[in-house]
């Protein structure tokens, strides 16, 4: 053996988040996933647009840092408005904060006619300045509501941020929950299956080969058809195939652990099979487990997404990061972005997910000698 | 190893049996039949049409009739398209997804060998980053956003490539799906070489390599049969779904493959197509898995001889 | 005296560090042209990693310092080219693990063979010629078929024969082994040995000796280093290392060794404990579940073939046999831990019938000690959860407390500090691993302990203090042993009754001191000349 044989005790003795911490990768992804569940969480209730909120004026508008509207959209808001109304507009001014118009007409000019400004999102409701000519010639002042949207909008007028972190809600909230479903019944089946051995094992391995033969999209169609789109059987369908990785890697933890000899030790000390599975054949495949996990979590979001593509996923008023892809893919010539931000968000957090993964897994295979 | 072979063999007939079993159940499991789509038909060419397609019979008979015409090979007749039989409508859409699916494949294990070699004798530095980053990103951008931004970029911006459709196999017309199909692949057989690699040249046996002075090739080539082995189980995993269509890739090039007729029929209940593709997919899963175990025997002596 | 003028090999000051972690320190020895070196020591000393240092074989993490100089240049500093050139054709290495050593993928011809054309640069078929010649020369049979033969078809011996003729394939000027006796059985260790000395007679090359084992060097060295925790505490001629060695460690080395009782004990009059009739173990591959199994091979491994024992209160059973033998497998029977065929009867009991429920109570008495300190103590849980796992089971009513003060009476008891029941397996050395092993197994004070080569992966000189400790364990508690070993000189220093296994059954059987001095059987034989060869 090329390695020395004193035991290093300061580094086998820190602790998992002391490593985490330690390697600037896996630190960074820690970070970047904290960031992104809290602006998931948190984000939808601090931005100043709801998520659900239509702009009519402001129907697929590219991303800015600046604030709308611009001199462009008050003019045609402008024009639009004295079009409704059935006036003409003499002269108008925009400082930056609001427009003062003069309006003219044949007629007398309806005062409740000013209501087009309330509806509208580019103006706050305007207020007449002086009425000339019995109200022929109207000249008025109407704020200008500033709004930023960061990312832009969509093709129905909402904000695009907020879509998206309302949307990682749901993409991460299926991550976790699924992937949870998915460790405990693998969990349980690959620990039997392994220990047990024997008929019991054959059997259960036999339903895994014919569950895995199956192709995923055609158990989700089948249990959409059957249920309904419903946001539970997301779970279920995902669940229902990714748990089947985990009970394989399980089983193959339990095979090897069984042969031990502290397992053999606890059977000569008498021990019963339930005892030495919690005792010693999970703690110890712990490690495997939980790298299982953590890359277990980017497969789970990125099928939910796939489906959530497909159609076959959460319906509206729920959106995922899946179903705004799947909207930015059909724009995709004229509006890019509309792709590209949601794309962005999944690819960060499945990275930061994969990295820690990785690292974590890294972490397991060295302290375990 | 010719025993082993046949017991394979033998072992995989119930399970597929109990898989067509599984998927025909399943979907008369679903409310709903293959002519609800359509424009409402009167009751008596309803009722006509259910007699034609056997769906008046009990399903457990249906099914025995359904195991009668696959063990002559007639997966038989398309609800949905009815002028086509299921075999007809197979035979033209699967070497289309297999074709796509056996280019992305070699691709794959062209390119995602040698960045997992390149990568596993450097592992620090400029190099191994730029593989870990491509690796990285193969997995975390999926097909359904590759695609369409490849078609942006080469399709419309600089109009190099078309946007989509098979064109009788053209070979432009391929270049974008196989990519797409190829990326996530490339990614994992890099990762894949690359650990195996790095845990096999940390073995004695490679110590002994070194020990009698033999050249790097020599070393790295060894080390790369038995690292081979790790990628060929995922190889041969990912064939089958690979070799029938991507949904995805499909529905958004454009390619009349079979996940694309798959996934049609699926919504649309015509269960002769649903059944066809479990069953051909089931098949290629088997057969995969036994190459899997030959290609194993024959790199490993210790497989053959136990 | 300039002996360094004569020196093929000549280590000077040689450091070699991990980080803060000084393995290997100043190191200075020379080794003349045709000399036999031996390296002493045990885990830990550094002995292997000096000379992985001579062909810089060390992983990139250790840092080597001094020089290691081989035909007039320093070997640490030559470019790689060259190093190459002399790896494996000057200087080549035979190594511990033959199994592991060779590549498991391609025949044992080819491996040769490739050393062959690329470093001598020899034609396919003169590459050809001389790996029959090679193999014929260490004495395989069949030269022309084994050369088509892959490593795990051949036996152990076999495989480090072909070691052996990879490594002298090029006719080098230094063989190193490294302990490449150390994995293999007895009886076949000597065999290689001699094989060893008769290629050093006829090439002539110089060889560096690796070993833990003193005793075993003496036989043919010319010169002997001891080493220990880095450094060479003594050097000097076999001889006189051996009949007078001057440093403290030393002459521990070579008083370790397991010294037979003075008295031979006799228990035929004690009451019977155990009672075992006709037991067998047999083997079946299994199909899958579908795969009919017509289909399978159908040879049995038959492990245990009909063996009957028969133990009296009190005394030691040695179960002597080299691996493959079913010891380990007759153990776990004997323990009712493998289903077997047979009848055993424990203080008068017919274990046969009981269900592993029925069982359960009795596990107390009937305990297990491990070989391997490493495995047999579960990672995650301390040393405390590790002692008192057993009074879960069979003293269920004791609260956390009373556990506690049955783990501290069983820890001092084995003579470890109390304290040290919250630490974790990984923090502690093999030998005071064994002694929690053993502390997990007296704490539910068992009439009967099987101890199955509980002291062969450790160094003689902790071996030493645990045979020691299970010999006042055995006295204070009258407890009765059946104590498994390859090694016949522990089994005499311990044994009252001696048990020979061969292929599954017991081949010779009798009094301990009968077995050593007059055995009967040819096996036994060749096992008691290979073990306790006299000195040369």
């Amino acid at each position: 053996m090329n390695r020395p044989l004193t035991i290093d005790k300061a580094k086998t003795d820190r602790s998992l988040f002391a490593r985490i911490a330690a390697n600037p990768a896996t630190l960074a992804s820690a970070l970047i996933l904290g960031l992104m569940a809290l602006a998931c969480l948190i984000g939808p209730i601090l931005s100043p647009h709801p998520y659900d909120r239509v702009y009519r004026d402001y129907v697929l508008i590219g991303p800015s840092l600046t604030a709308h509207p611009d001199t462009t959209e008050v003019d045609a808001a402008m024009s639009d408005i004295a079009r409704r109304m059935r006036v003409e507009i003499a002269a108008t001014q925009n400082d930056g904060t609001k427009l003062r118009a003069t309006l003219t007409s044949d007629r007398p000019i309806d005062a409740r006619a000013l209501r087009y400004f309330d509806r509208s999102d580019i103006f706050a409701p305007a207020h007449i300045v002086s009425s000339e000519d019995e109200g022929r010639r109207l000249s008025l002042e109407a704020p200008l509501r500033r709004e930023v949207f960061l990312f832009g909008t969509d093709a129905n007028g909402r904000d695009l941020l907020t879509r998206i972190l309302i949307a990682g809600r749901v993409s991460l909230a299926v991550g976790l929950l699924a992937s949870f479903v998915a460790l405990v019944i693998g969990v349980t089946f690959g620990a039997v299956a392994g220990y047990a051995g024997g008929r019991v094992d054959a059997v259960m391995m036999r339903i895994v080969e014919i569950v895995y033969a199956l192709p995923f999209i055609f158990l989700v169609i089948v249990l959409t058809m059957i249920f309904g789109r419903n946001f539970i059987l997301i779970f279920v369908a995902i669940g229902a195939v990714e748990w089947l990785d985990m009970a394989r890697i399980v089983r193959g933890q339990t095979l090897t652990l069984k042969r031990r000899d502290y397992v053999l030790a606890a059977e000569a000390l008498g021990a019963p099979a339930r005892a030495i599975l919690w005792r010693h054949i999970i703690p110890n495949a712990l490690g495997p487990i939980a790298a299982s996990l953590t890359l277990l979590v980017p497969r789970v979001i990125l099928l939910e997404s796939f489906v959530s593509f497909l159609g076959l996923g959460v319906q509206e008023p729920l959106t995922s990061w899946g179903v705004l892809i799947s909207d930015g893919a059909r724009t995709i010539q004229s509006a890019a972005y509309l792709l590209i931000f949601p794309a962005l968000f999944l690819a960060v957090t499945l990275g930061a997910l994969q990295i820690l993964g990785d690292g974590w897994r890294g972490f397991f295979e060295t302290r375990n000698d | 190893m010719v025993r082993h072979i046949l017991a394979r063999v033998m072992a995989a007939v119930p399970t597929l049996f109990l898989i067509a079993a599984a998927s025909f159940f399943l979907m008369r499991l679903a409310p709903g039949g293959p002519f609800d789509a359509e424009r409402a038909l009167a009751p008596e060419i309803a009722a006509n049409l259910r007699h034609i397609y056997r769906l008046d019979l009990p399903l457990a008979q249906q099914f025995w009739l359904y195991l009668q015409s696959l063990l002559s090979g007639d997966f038989g007749p398309s609800f949905h398209w009815r002028d086509f039989t299921v075999n007809e409508l197979f035979a033209k859409a699967l070497p289309i997804s297999a074709q796509l699916g056996g280019e992305a494949m070699a691709l794959a294990l062209i390119v995602g060998t040698a960045l997992g070699l390149v990568s596993a004798i450097r592992q620090t530095g400029l190099v191994a980053h730029l593989v870990g980053a491509v690796a990285l990103l193969g997995i975390i951008v999926p097909p359904f956003v590759v695609a369409p931004l490849l078609q942006l970029v080469f399709g419309l911006t600089l109009k190099s490539l078309p946007v989509g459709g098979w064109n009788e196999g053209a070979w432009r017309n391929q270049i974008l799906p196989v990519v797409t199909l190829a990326l996530p692949l490339i990614a994992a057989v890099a990762r894949l070489t690359r650990a195996a690699l790095i845990d096999v040249l940390d073995q004695p046996h490679i110590r002994t390599l070194r020990a009698f002075g033999l050249p790097a090739a020599h070393i790295y080539a060894h080390a790369l049969r038995a690292a081979s082995l790790p990628v060929l189980s995922y190889l041969g995993l990912a064939a089958a779904n690979v070799l029938t269509g991507s949904v995805v890739v499909e529905t958004i090039f454009g390619i009349p493959g079979m996940g694309r007729y798959f996934v049609d029929a699926a919504l649309g209940r015509d269960y002769t197509i649903v059944m066809g593709t479990v069953i051909v997919i089931a098949l290629l899963v088997t057969g995969f898995n036994l190459l899997v175990d030959l290609a194993y025997a024959w790199i490993d002596p210790r497989v053959r001889h136990e | 005296m300039d002996k360094s003028a004569q020196a093929i090999l000549n280590f000077r000051d040689l450091n070699v560090s991990y980080g803060q972690n000084i393995v290997v320190r100043n190191v200075n020895f020379a080794l003349r042209r045709g000399e036999t070196a031996a390296i002493v020591g045990e885990s830990g000393s550094g002995k292997t990693q000096t000379i992985l240092a001579a062909l810089r074989l060390l992983p990139p993490q250790a840092k080597t310092t001094g020089s290691i100089k081989f035909e007039g240049a320093n070997l640490l500093d030559l470019p790689l080219p060259a190093l190459n050139r002399i790896r494996g054709k000057r200087i080549a290495i035979i190594f511990q693990e033959p199994m592991s050593a060779l590549d498991p993928l391609y025949p044992v011809g080819a491996q040769i063979g490739a050393v062959l054309r690329l470093q001598a640069g020899l034609s396919r078929r003169a590459a050809r010629e001389r790996v029959l010649e090679l193999l014929d020369l260490v004495h395989i049979p069949e030269p022309k078929r084994r050369i088509h033969a892959y490593p795990h078809e051949l036996s152990g011996g076999q495989r480090q024969r072909v070691s052996i003729a990879m490594a002298i394939a090029c006719d080098p000027n230094v063989l190193i082994a490294d302990e490449p006796t150390t994995a293999l059985d007895v009886t076949v260790a000597a065999r290689i040995l001699d094989l060893i000395a008769e290629l050093k007679q006829r090439l002539g090359m110089a060889m560096i000796f690796i070993s833990h084992d003193l005793s075993l060097v003496r036989r043919f060295a010319d010169r002997i280093h001891v080493m220990r925790q880095g450094e060479i505490v003594e050097s000097g001629s076999a001889r006189r290392i051996t009949t007078a060695p001057t440093h403290a460690y030393t002459r521990m080395l070579l008083e370790a060794e397991p010294h037979p009782r003075g008295e031979a004990r006799s228990f035929a009059q004690a009451p019977v404990i155990l009672d075992a009739k006709e037991i067998s173990v047999k083997f079946r591959p299994r199909g899958g579940f579908f795969a009919p199994s017509f289909l399978m091979k159908r040879d049995e491994i038959k492990a245990v073939d009909r063996v009957t024992l028969r133990l009296h209160e009190g005394e030691t059973l040695g179960l002597v046999g080299e691996s493959g033998s079913g010891k380990s497998t007759l153990a776990r029977a004997l323990l009712k831990l493998v289903p077997a065929s047979g009848m055993v009867t424990f203080e008068g009991r017919d274990l046969t019938p009981l269900s592993q429920r029925a069982l359960r109570p009795l596990r107390r008495s009937l305990q297990l000690v491990f070989q391997d300190p490493f495995g047999s103590l579960s990672p995650r849980m301390n040393v405390g959860q590790i002692i008192t796992e057993g009074l879960l089971v069979h003293e269920p009513a004791l609260t956390r407390a009373e556990r506690d003060k049955r783990a501290v009476q069983a820890l001092e008891e084995v003579r470890l500090h109390p304290d040290l029941r919250h630490r974790f397996p990984h923090e502690f050395s093999g030998g005071q691993r064994q002694r929690i092993a053993i502390a997990r197994a007296m704490i539910l004070k068992p009439r009967l302990v099987v101890l199955d080569e509980p002291t062969s992966a450790l160094d003689r000189s902790v071996q030493a203090e645990i045979l020691n400790l299970l010999d006042q364990l055995q006295a204070a508690h009258g407890l009765t042993y059946v104590f498994i070993s390859h090694d016949l000189a522990v089994i005499r220093a311990v044994a009252d009754e001696i048990a020979v296994m061969k292929d599954g059954r017991i081949i010779e059987q009798g009094p301990a001191r009968e077995i050593i001095e007059h055995p009967r059987e040819t096996y036994t034989q060749k096992l008691i000349t290979a073990a306790f060869q006299a000195p040369l």
